[in-house]
């Protein structure tokens, strides 16, 4: 029998590129529909202030323009729902309205929404609204909201608190602080950051006036949670009535998960008028009034012996979550980051204590990690803060404390499930032996004799992937307010051609290719003929879109799960075709035959037409090989590894030159080489990104300084290293893929590799700590104060 | 609002008349008037590249010229760059180098880059990290984007190439 060529784990080109390198993708600004109108949004100047009073008779009166909509116009609708709040506490969510509604509380905050013929003349009479406003005290830092005095955000919220939760164990973690023989202590900002997708977000929303239906097609990462909110939460409709399409979509990095004041106001404003209503952002609008990630401030003690074992970690967090409650932003610093602050080393006694703060800023949610990133860049700055401390080496110090592989499925104390397979020690290892470790720092000391300034700085990170159970997530206490499984649809239709609708929205991440490849092989057919759709609630079974890292371990699981329901039921039929029993049946590349007899086979495409024309099917079989799977894992998974950075730190400019980036990264079994090592070079460049370039920085007022990308650094080609990757395998036991995901690890392991190689270079001169971004002036003014401290 | 003006331009071989507002965008032409959509807008600063296209044979990003100053001039974008069935070899290039994830940046990204091998045949690495630093991608790093570049490069100087898996 003739070899079937295997797709898993080639490194195939990806079969969505042809129409992307062509211009030929769809995204929603592509789209336009027959009397389309476009919409444009009054924005406030002011971080906080009063409305007094709105006048938009100007702006009514202008050639083209049809309507002028004010906050009140839309109270008939539900402020946006918030769907994960911080587990087991109360959350006081405010969450934001279509447009707002007597008071602003972040620059940017939508205050009137323009509608006219076409995009220049909307975006004309945008200033001819008059807006009143009084000007109110602004807060933006997440720590200083919470003291007495601070500008009260929300009235519900006192000092600013939204939710006030905390996991571990405190009474232990005390005890062992209060024991330890070291103890580090620092504060550590993990600044502000702007997502930015490369595509902005917007919404084009189409009523049907004679059956009462919306269709929404917008730019996001799980349009079927976008319909049950919008629909269930925000209009009070049945969820029928709305049909959400996302087409392509141009990036998203978690700013596009959310539900945005633009759904409802473009849906609404379609019904008023009876036209569709198309809003895109400009990349200002999206980076004042689209969600930014991070943004904590950290007190946190590390506690150890002299000989460099961890005996506990104490941490209280500031999470800025801004000027209202974003989709899930409290299940963020909490679930995704405090549960998991170990990270890869075994502490006895540990206890987060975390904040969650409005602030005059813009909204705060998921970003790239999601928590994870904020978790890993606090224990690796602290595992390097103890090293020095006690004078032992960063990566013996990690070696000593690391989670051994006997101890999976290892349970961290704080509440999550337990991490499901690692083996942590290759990984360091062999970043180790890539960067000639030992020779490094023989190096390293003779630059310092020539007045020059290398570095080395380790990161050894563990994440949460394939995000998921919806029993833990749902369970009482984590705060989610929906399930997180997986769909996906598998047909073989009558010609012998597979298609699967797929629960996951692919934005960038190669899913179509990287699912097309199983596909092949567990039903035996050509690759070519596997069709992969996505994007559509009308199209797809209802799914939770994509977003950490869940689309291979959780969507393609549930693929592939249906493709075994597919061979199941291929056996059955086949076997009545060869008048044999169906327990005697086996199905292997795309044959199924009677075991011992693979000569006398019926192939999936004989059997698809069998079952598809269904003259002759066996007693209670139904025609057609069409099977659905909802696919809710046992478990996360959660890949690891090592990054490590050598940086040159310029003595005279402050400049940070990023030498080398290494990376060791396990990430499971992969399905393809060319797209894991796609997704970790975006992933590291956004950690590389925060380290070194990026904060979203509003000033006292809640100006944000950084509000167009000429402020706020998104890298360039010339700023970014080459990633030296290579890769440790332990499949993950959580399904039979063995597979992990690798969406995010890639940020999670950077930015404190760049930055422990930053202050490795500066450990010389007594510098122990510093905030990112490590720019050539906070670097130079580091450099100068340490001086003067030595002098 | 200003009276219209009347232009004229080839667009990828075609001629195009129209009357447009002085002040509208070249890109927004191209896109909502001509409806070649593939040509992006990702800010408003003229930092990202995502509208590049060329104009008499060089680079442009289209968001900072006004449809009239492109007034008789021959503007290619990037639904022109296959010939005869073919691909340019940069468009070649990112897809065997797996230089583009979720292809928003893609159009401009590889016009600069065809533009920079119009002009430079064999760039360094440097220089090619150089030429495109007026073209934001955030989703790949851009080290397959160098690839690609090289690839093209190489494929158009006629020496041997080396793609992905298939």
């Amino acid at each position: 029998m003739a070899e079937v060529t295997k797709m898993i784990g080639k490194a195939i080109k990806r079969r969505e590129d042809p129409r992307l390198i062509q211009g030929r993708g769809n995204y929603v600004d592509d789209i336009k529909l027959p009397g389309m109108t476009y919409a444009a949004v009054v924005r406030s100047p002011y971080a906080h202030a009063k409305i007094k009073g709105i006048d938009v008779s100007r702006a009514l009166a202008h050639p083209g323009v049809l309507a002028v909509y004010v906050g009140e116009d839309m109270l008939d609708i539900n402020p946006l729902p918030a769907a994960w709040q911080a587990g087991g506490v109360k959350n006081v969510a405010v969450t934001p309205r279509a447009l707002a509604v007597g008071k602003v509380t972040h620059v940017g905050d939508g205050v009137a929404l323009v509608i006219a013929e076409d995009r220049y003349t909307a975006r004309d009479a945008v200033d001819l609204v008059e807006v009143e406003y009084e000007p109110l005290p602004a807060v933006v830092d997440a720590r200083k909201a919470t003291e007495p005095g601070a500008p009260l955000v929300h009235e519900a919220a006192a000092n600013n608190i939204c939710m006030e939760w905390e996991c571990g164990d405190a009474a232990r973690t005390s005890a062992a602080i209060a024991s330890a023989e070291v103890v580090v202590k620092e504060e550590i900002i993990n600044q502000r950051l702007i997502p930015t997708p490369m595509e902005t977000r917007g919404s084009l929303a189409r009523y049907d006036v004679a059956t009462g239906e919306f269709t929404v097609w917008m730019t996001s990462q799980a349009p079927h949670v976008m319909r049950l909110l919008l629909t269930a939460f925000v209009f009070g409709i049945p969820e029928t009535r709305l049909r959400c399409i996302a087409p392509n979509v141009g990036g998203g990095f978690g700013q596009k998960i959310f539900c945005y004041a633009d759904m409802a106001f473009t849906m609404w404003a379609s019904r008023k008028l009876g036209r569709p209503v198309k809003y895109i952002e400009d990349r200002s609008e999206n980076y004042k009034t689209s969600t930014h990630g991070r943004d904590h401030v950290t007190e946190v003690e590390l506690a150890g012996t002299r000989d460099g074992k961890v005996t506990g970690l104490r941490v209280k967090t500031w999470a800025n979550l801004g000027g209202y409650f974003s989709t899930i932003a409290a299940g963020i610093p909490t679930t995704l980051y405090g549960r998991i602050l170990t990270g890869v080393y075994k502490i006895p006694a540990a206890h987060c204590k975390v904040w969650g703060t409005y602030t005059n800023t813009a909204l705060v949610d998921a970003y790239r990690g999601a928590g994870r990133p904020e978790a890993s860049y606090l224990i690796e700055r602290m595992m390097d803060r103890f090293a020095a401390e006690i004078g032992m080496d960063p990566a013996e110090v990690r070696r000593r404390n690391y989670i051994q592989p006997q101890d999976f499925p290892y349970d961290n104390g704080l509440g999550l499930l337990t991490y499901d397979s690692g083996n942590y020690e290759p990984a360091l290892n062999k970043a180790l032996q890539m960067v000639d470790y030992q020779n490094f720092r023989h190096e390293q000391a003779e630059a310092r004799k020539q007045g020059r300034y290398l570095g080395l700085g380790l990161s050894s990170y563990v994440e949460i992937c394939g995000v998921a159970p919806s029993a833990w997530i749902g369970a009482a206490g984590q705060g989610w307010g929906a399930g997180l499984f997986e769909s996906a649809n598998v047909r073989v239709h009558l010609t012998g051609k597979v298609v699967v609708t797929t629960g996951s929205l692919p934005h960038g991440q190669g899913v179509e290719t990287t699912f097309a490849q199983i596909l092949a092989d567990e039903l035996g057919v050509p690759y070519e003929d596997v069709t992969i759709e996505w994007g559509d609630t009308l199209a797809a079974p209802f799914g939770y879109g994509t977003y950490g890292s869940r689309s291979l371990a959780v969507g393609g699981m549930a693929m592939h799960r249906s493709a075994q329901k597919i061979k199941e039921k291929a056996k059955i039929i086949a076997a009545h075709m060869l008048e044999a029993a169906p327990e005697d049946m086996v199905f292997e590349n795309g044959r199924a035959f009677v075991k011992g007899s693979p000569d006398k086979a019926k192939t999936l495409a004989e059997i698809a037409l069998q079952a598809s024309l269904a003259y002759s099917l066996p007693q209670g079989t139904e025609p057609f090989l069409d099977e659905t799977t909802y696919y809710d894992p046992p478990n996360c998974t959660f890949p690891f590894g090592t990054h490590i950075a050598i940086v040159e730190v310029d003595p005279a400019t402050g400049k940070v030159d990023l030498k080398r980036y290494v990376g060791v990264d396990d990430v499971g079994n992969i399905i393809n080489p060319l797209i894991v090592e796609g997704q970790l070079h975006g992933g590291i460049a956004q950690g590389v990104a925060q380290a070194l370039y990026e904060h979203g920085f509003y000033d006292d007022e809640g100006q944000l300084l950084s509000g167009t990308m000429l402020e706020y650094a998104i890298p360039t080609a010339a700023m970014l290293p080459w990633y030296e990757l290579e890769h440790t395998v332990t499949p993950s036991p959580v399904n039979p893929m063995g597979v992990k995901g690798a969406g995010e690890a890639g940020t999670i392991g950077s930015a404190q590799a760049v930055m422990n190689a930053v202050i490795d270079a500066l450990s010389h001169l007594g510098v122990k700590h510093m905030q990112m971004p490590a720019t050539p002036e906070r670097v130079w003014r580091t450099i100068q104060s340490s001086k003067q401290a030595a002098d | 609002m200003a009276d219209k003006v009347r232009i004229r331009m080839t667009v990828n071989g075609l001629e195009q008349r129209g009357e447009v507002e002085p002040r509208m965008l070249l890109v927004h032409y191209l896109r909502e008037t001509l409806g070649l959509t593939g040509t992006h807008i990702g800010c408003d600063t003229s930092q990202c590249g995502a509208c590049v296209v060329h104009v008499d044979g060089q680079a442009v990003k289209s968001c900072t010229l006004f449809a009239v100053q492109a007034d008789g001039s021959s503007v290619t974008t990037i639904e022109g760059l296959v010939k005869d069935g073919q691909y340019h070899p940069v468009q070649e290039g990112f897809w065997e180098k797996h230089g583009l994830q979720c292809g928003f940046c893609t159009p401009g990204m590889i016009m600069a880059a065809a533009d920079l091998l119009n002009k430079n045949s064999n760039p360094t690495d440097a220089e090619i990290r150089h030429a495109l630093e007026g073209n934001l991608c955030r989703c790949t790093g851009y080290q397959n984007i160098v690839l690609a570049v090289q690839y093209a490069a190489a494929k158009m100087r006629g020496e041997p190439v080396t793609g992905a898996a298939d």
